[in-house]
């Protein structure tokens, strides 16, 4: 995604300038994203260029934005349009993973459980976060955590998964062999 | 620190010779009061024969087992019973409630089985169910409770009477992410009073919770995780102005 659906989601709210736009930016991602300030003036003046958005007082020192009709429209077609993954992972991990079960020589089984313990100190970092965290006052940060702490549980659960497969591949060999 | 669970070489076999089985090699493992551990790994690699020892239902084939300053080894069955009645308390995914007694007679059972008077032990469950937030559902029956509310009564039962220890199996099994959140928030603060708590699941997410995960596999612990530093998120702090409707930039 790019920074300015973020900020045509913020000026469809209310109009507002640039620096008020970057803080409000950064506590309605949770923290997880700063914005610095020059990125924030140049995406306004492309969204201004396309006639998404508009100078309030054109002119004048303090440049209010406010989102036009065209602006509104594009930002409904992307909160309706799913976001969809555009092809097989080419992770670094699955990779890693992938290559140590073709290679024969090395120990998958401690590769994937270095992997799970990094993955889990990782989980109760952020859990941590999450039990200091105001259900209420915190929400946006919570609802961030969540999406971190979910696709970290399911790289452990797909470690697993890999873990329980090669034991079950290496079963009937072991047995051949006796 | 004091240290309420300690496995010293701990082992458990089964059978002999060559059908011998074995289900736990020489363990060592110490868990301090305020700590809560989460014990993960694949099916058969242990899990539940240490939360037995730990937990008093079953006894070590070599090395030692202390569970609150017991050498659960050298307890009979009486002295394992007395351990699990008032030192240990145990939590299971399906929850071994009693239907036909409610919420709070449930809660007092392990103190009445205990020989103390049915008063003070219904005084004691009205505290601990409190304690855990179900004091207006205390005269409900388990099949009238939601399941995070039957999951907390069970916790309750485990706690009731001052067992510092709490074994938990799979306890957030059944239930959905954010009901399972709320048990995991209970054996937190159990633990952030003072307590210990053990905890076995398959789930890294509530596994999380715990202070340190140790990983068993074919009966050995093979690794341990503790909280990585961090996480550092860049942009600012969370702070009152976020809200769930939308209260405009600030």
């Amino acid at each position: 995604m790019s920074v300015r659906f973020g900020l045509l989601a913020l000026l469809a709210e209310a109009p507002t300038h640039g620096y008020q736009l970057k803080t409000a930016f950064e506590r309605r991602t949770g923290g997880s994203w700063a914005l610095n300030i020059g990125q924030v003036y140049t995406t306004l003046q492309r969204l201004e260029r396309d006639g998404l958005v508009e100078a309030v007082r054109p002119g004048t020192d303090r440049r209010d934005y406010r989102i036009t009709g065209a602006g509104r429209t594009l930002l409904e077609a992307w909160f309706g349009t799913p976001v969809v993954p555009e092809g097989p992972s080419r992770d670094e991990l699955t990779i890693k993973v992938l290559l140590a079960v073709a290679a024969g020589d090395i120990d998958v089984t401690e590769v994937l459980q270095r992997q799970r313990t990094a993955s889990v100190e990782q989980l109760q970092a952020y859990t941590r976060r999450k039990a200091q965290a105001d259900p209420e006052k915190d929400l946006a940060f919570l609802v961030m955590l969540d999406a971190l702490i979910f696709r970290t549980e399911a790289e452990v659960r797909w470690l697993d998964a890999c873990e329980a497969r090669i034991r079950h591949a290496a079963r009937p060999a072991r047995e051949a062999a006796r | 620190m004091t240290t309420l669970v300690q496995l010293d070489g701990a082992t458990r076999w089964f059978g002999s010779g060559h059908t011998e089985v074995v289900a736990l090699h020489p363990t060592n493992l110490s868990v301090e009061a305020g700590e809560l551990l989460a014990i993960m790994g694949p099916s058969g690699s242990g899990k539940t024969t240490l939360l037995s020892l730990v937990g008093g239902l079953d006894r070590p084939s070599s090395g030692r087992v202390i569970v609150g300053g017991r050498d659960v080894g050298a307890l009979d069955p009486r002295g394992l019973a007395v351990l699990r009645r008032r030192t240990v308390g145990y939590v299971f995914q399906d929850l071994n409630l009693l239907a036909g007694l409610t919420a709070l007679e449930n809660v007092a059972l392990p103190l009445e089985l205990d020989g103390r008077p049915a008063a003070e032990a219904r005084a004691a469950a009205a505290a601990v169910l409190a304690s855990v937030g179900l004091t207006e559902l205390a005269g409900r029956f388990p099949d009238d409770l939601s399941g995070g509310e039957q999951q907390r009564v069970a916790i309750a039962r485990a706690l009731v009477g001052g067992r510092r220890i709490l074994l938990a199996d799979e306890p957030t099994g059944a239930l959905d992410s954010i009901t399972g959140e709320s048990v995991m928030r209970l054996l937190r603060a159990h633990c952030n009073e003072g307590g210990t708590g053990i905890l076995v699941t398959h789930d890294a997410a509530h596994a999380a919770w715990a202070d340190r995960v140790v990983f068993l596999r074919d009966g050995r612990i093979v690794d341990e995780a503790r909280p990585a530093p961090g996480p550092e998120f860049t942009g600012s702090p969370p702070g009152p102005a976020v809200r769930a409707s939308g209260s405009g930039p600030a």
